[in-house]
């Protein structure tokens, strides 16, 4: 049974995914059973049947026969409906969330995954989760459709504008999973990839813990500099000064920045914010207003560390002239 | 090549309608069918050529991880018009407006379609309708993917007008077809035709025409919504205007999944031609292959749901779209039961034609066993939006929709031009055609069990090897289809007369010289015998 899976299939992180494997496994083995009735016969008719002579002759062969056309259509007819009713429980399952789920927030937006969690913890791009522990997902989008997709875990949902997605899984080991975003959604549609993380319980408290509280100890330049990676600004802004689907952030703070409507500010500190929180408020001539809001993303502190790391980034530009 | 001499022009059936009037406007303002149906060769196989580089581009792209040549954006208005340049411009229109045009009413011994102007007519809609979908390159190609799902195409800023557009214009002369096509068969059968004298390849396009007729209005308003949205902001789809995105999928996949039998059931006919005439038999389960087309036609329309298994639609509504989905795999399995059972006890030969057949045959049958693994609907929630499935309709649309339309082409191209291609050089590019077909394709549903989503421009080191190899196959298809183009046209110039029957056929289109006449029958045939009865007629091959 595992033969083809072990070639084949990618690992098998969820309590479902055997299940699907071991569908996915019969349709292959019945495929290839088919190729091998259809082509077993037609290889034998074209060696057997081939023309002789050098005209073909003209024999009478039978037109039609009623009983051996029942045959194959009542068992193809059979064989379907039976995967039909396997296909259906199996799909059940994996869309019957359990009762004592734990539940995870997913947003889908351009081009980042964010989760939040039960105790309020957010995540960019990385969705830790404790092992052997069923975990809903409550999956939105604030743009367009994203599909959430975890090949390790065979589970695929897509995240809509305007409702909840509802889907659940359980991983079966500790270990890292690719996430993808499976519905085409534009430019970085094959950057809006991200990490299934999942970790022993204990791990999990702890990693909610320091979430909680990430970012202490570490001088403000620098956690900005990693949230600046993580919650996906790079996929918009680049350092070096080429513009992207956003403006580069080389040198932005305390620049003087040409707005839409004509008027022109001083990127300073409240401007920053603002851009950050309330992307629509002011939007810079040039560019479309695709930026996503981080309201709800970021933490007060998080902003501020933002601010101080893209003040580095305007330092850097004067020291180099 | 000696054999060339000797050859004179009085083998030509004299007068025919390449030669029965001559210069541009002769062919621009034409009324044969015969002549229409050339002017959609010429002009798919343009559309062909185009798509083609477009997929080229593609996998290049592919051939590493990262980017190579192209940006992210550039990307994805690449694949946006490889997918609607070969679905709109190719696949739909090639089989039922070129060899459908050229062979319908031939087949059911008729003077022409029911109505020749509205044929000339869907022509110049086509070519303008083209013109519109292409015109978008020039300001911005659309970048959604020929699927324009909202609400990503109402916010995108590439003409998504242009091009919606364009395909709303193809649809009207999609619809003119299958009109024409409806009425001909009904109206203009020869005395003596009855329904089940009648071949399957005018069944197969009749059933198509069917599907033209009611479905493709359904994607004509979708459209037009779709852009009313857009340029006016009437909210429909977009949930920002009060609009549900979900809403267009359902309408998009209303006509669209039909679309998909527009594509192959065409094929089908021409796989019924072929097989029993080159097993030198009488077709096995007429009937069973007739019916089965109409099943497949009005099935076809109630399975637009499961490609919205994941979309959150309700458990009831998707059990409801696994089950009917597979049951239209069953009428396309007794089909393939059916050719196969033609050749027991025939007398098989191997032109190419034939060898196509057999290539669809095998092509096809991965092409519907992978569409059960997508009607499962547990399986479907793993495979769904990957490569697996953009290698499952590629088995179907190229391994079977192409490949039945060269099958076709081969065929019937010495009747439409009066001369044979080289037997040889058609029977190497099909074989690279197979090699490289396979080579392309395979390796995709591996990508896709293993995960890797369609339409990304950049992947994961770990899909590599098989995107190395997938596009390895797709420069060898380049060089097959190439093959196929040149030995074609050189035929024209170079090709023996094949006289009026090379392959010793039984329908209609057979009886009267190569090319034919003007009116295609001198007077209108009486029509005594099916179109297999191949022990009755015995027919005399008069090729080579
Ligand atoms: C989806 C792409 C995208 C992402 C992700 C994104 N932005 Fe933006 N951002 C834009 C665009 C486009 C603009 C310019 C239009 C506007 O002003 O809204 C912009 C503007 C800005 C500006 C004003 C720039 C100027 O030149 O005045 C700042 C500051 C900014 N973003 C910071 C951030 C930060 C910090 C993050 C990460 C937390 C981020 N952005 C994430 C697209 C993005
Ligand atoms: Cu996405």
């Amino acid at each position: 049974m595992d033969t083809t899976g072990n070639l084949i299939l990618p690992p098998s992180g969820s309590t479902y995914a055997p299940q699907v494997d071991a569908l996915l496994t019969f349709l292959t083995y019945m495929s290839l059973f088919f190729i091998v009735v259809i082509f077993g016969a037609i290889i034998y008719f074209v060696i057997r049947y081939r023309r002789r002579g050098a005209e073909p002759e003209y024999h009478r062969a039978p037109a039609h026969n009623t009983a051996l056309e029942i045959v194959w259509t009542i068992i193809p007819l059979i064989l379907v409906l039976f995967l039909f009713v396997w296909g259906f429980r199996v799909y059940m399952r994996m869309n019957v969330v359990p009762k004592d789920a734990l539940e995870i927030q997913v947003t889908a937006q351009k081009w980042f995954w964010s989760f939040t969690y039960p105790d309020g913890a957010t995540s960019v791009n990385e969705l830790v989760v404790p092992v052997g522990r069923p975990i809903k997902l409550l999956l939105s989008s604030r743009d367009v459709i994203h599909s959430f997709y975890v090949p390790d875990f065979r589970i695929k949902r897509d995240t809509l504008p305007n409702r909840y997605g509802i889907t659940w899984f359980e991983a079966t080991q500790v270990g890292e999973h690719d996430l993808f975003c499976a519905e085409y959604c534009g430019s970085k549609h094959s950057a809006m990839i991200g990490k299934v993380r999942v970790v022993s319980d204990r791990e999990y408290r702890e990693w909610l813990e320091t979430s909680a509280t990430a970012g202490e100890g570490l001088p403000p330049e620098e956690f900005g500099e990693r949230l600046y990676t993580s919650r996906g600004c790079i996929n918009c802004h680049s350092l070096d000064g080429t513009p992207g689907n956003g403006p580069s952030m080389l040198g932005v703070f305390g620049s003087r920045v040409q707005l839409t409507d004509g008027t022109s500010v001083i990127a300073d500190e409240n401007y920053v914010r603002e851009s950050i929180l309330e992307p629509q408020a002011k939007i810079v001539a040039g560019y479309q207003p695709i930026m996503p809001t981080y309201q709800t993303i970021l933490r007060d502190e998080e902003v501020n560390a933002l601010i101080a790391y893209l003040k580095t980034l305007s330092e850097q530009t004067t020291t180099g002239e | 090549m000696s054999t060339m001499e000797g050859q004179s022009a009085s083998k030509y059936a004299e007068p025919n309608y390449l030669s029965a009037t001559r210069g541009l406007k002769s062919w621009l303002l034409t009324l044969d069918h015969k002549r229409i149906g050339l002017l959609y060769l010429i002009s798919t196989t343009v559309a062909f050529v185009i798509g083609g580089i477009f997929a080229l581009l593609i996998r290049l792209e592919l051939l590493q991880p990262g980017g190579q040549f192209m940006t992210s954006d550039q990307y994805n208005q690449v694949f946006t018009l490889h997918g609607a340049v070969m679905i709109f411009l190719f696949i739909i229109p090639a089989t039922p407006a070129i060899l459908g045009n050229f062979f319908l009413p031939m087949q059911i011994g008729a003077k022409d379609v029911a109505f020749p102007r509205l044929n000339l007519a869907s022509w110049y809609v086509y070519m303008f309708g083209a013109l519109f979908a292409l015109y978008s390159m020039h300001t911005g190609a659309a970048d959604t993917g020929w699927t324009f799902y909202t609400p990503y195409s109402t916010e995108t800023t590439t003409s998504v007008i242009s091009m919606t557009l364009g395909v709303l214009i193809l649809g009207f002369s999609s619809i003119f077809t299958g009109l024409n096509f409806i009425v001909t068969v009904h109206k203009l059968r020869a005395p003596g035709m009855t329904w089940f004298k009648t071949p399957l390849f005018v069944w197969a396009i009749y059933a198509t025409a069917i599907i033209q007729v009611l479905a493709t209005p359904v994607l004509a308003i979708t459209l037009v919504l779709l852009m009313l949205e857009r340029a006016f902001g009437i909210g429909i789809f977009d949930p920002k205007m009060g609009g549900d995105p979900v809403l267009f999928q359902h309408f998009f996949w209303f006509y669209s999944h039909p679309a998909v039998y527009i594509m192959i059931l065409p094929a089908m006919g021409i796989i019924s031609e072929v097989i029993p005439v080159f097993a030198h038999r009488r077709i096995f389960g007429y009937k069973a292959i007739a019916y089965s087309s109409l099943a497949i036609a009005f099935i076809s329309f109630l399975v637009w749901g499961h490609h919205m298994f994941v979309s959150g639609q309700s458990e009831l509504a998707a059990a409801m779209f696994s089950l009917l989905t597979f049951l239209v795999a069953i009428p396309s399995g007794i089909k393939v039961f059916n050719w196969t059972a033609t050749m027991y006890k025939g007398s098989l030969t191997f032109e190419p034609p034939m060898l196509y057949a057999l290539s669809f045959l095998f092509l096809f049958a991965i092409g519907g066993l992978t569409g059960v693994f997508l009607g499962v609907l547990a399986v479907d929630v793993h495979v769904h939006d990957t490569y697996f499935v953009v290698a499952h309709f590629h088995y179907v649309m190229v391994g079977g929709s192409v490949m039945g339309f060269l099958a076709g082409l081969h065929y019937w191209w010495p009747k439409m031009f009066g001369r044979m291609y080289s037997l040889f050089w058609a029977t190497v590019a099909l074989v690279v055609i197979f090699i490289g077909f396979n080579l392309t394709f395979f390796p995709q549903f591996i990508l896709g069990v293993r995960g890797m989503p369609r339409r990304y421009f950049d992947y994961l080191p770990k899909y590599e090897d098989l995107n190395v190899l997938s596009s390895l196959g797709g420069f060898l298809l380049l060089i097959g289809f190439g093959m196929v183009i040149v030995y074609l046209v050189l035929s024209l110039a170079r090709g023996r007369a094949a006289g009026a029957n090379p392959w010793g056929a039984a329908t209609l289109e057979w009886s009267v010289g190569s090319p034919p006449p003007p009116n295609n029958f001198e007077q209108t045939p009486e029509v005594r015998h099916g179109p297999y009865d191949f022990d009755v007629v015995k027919p005399k091959r008069t090729y080579p």
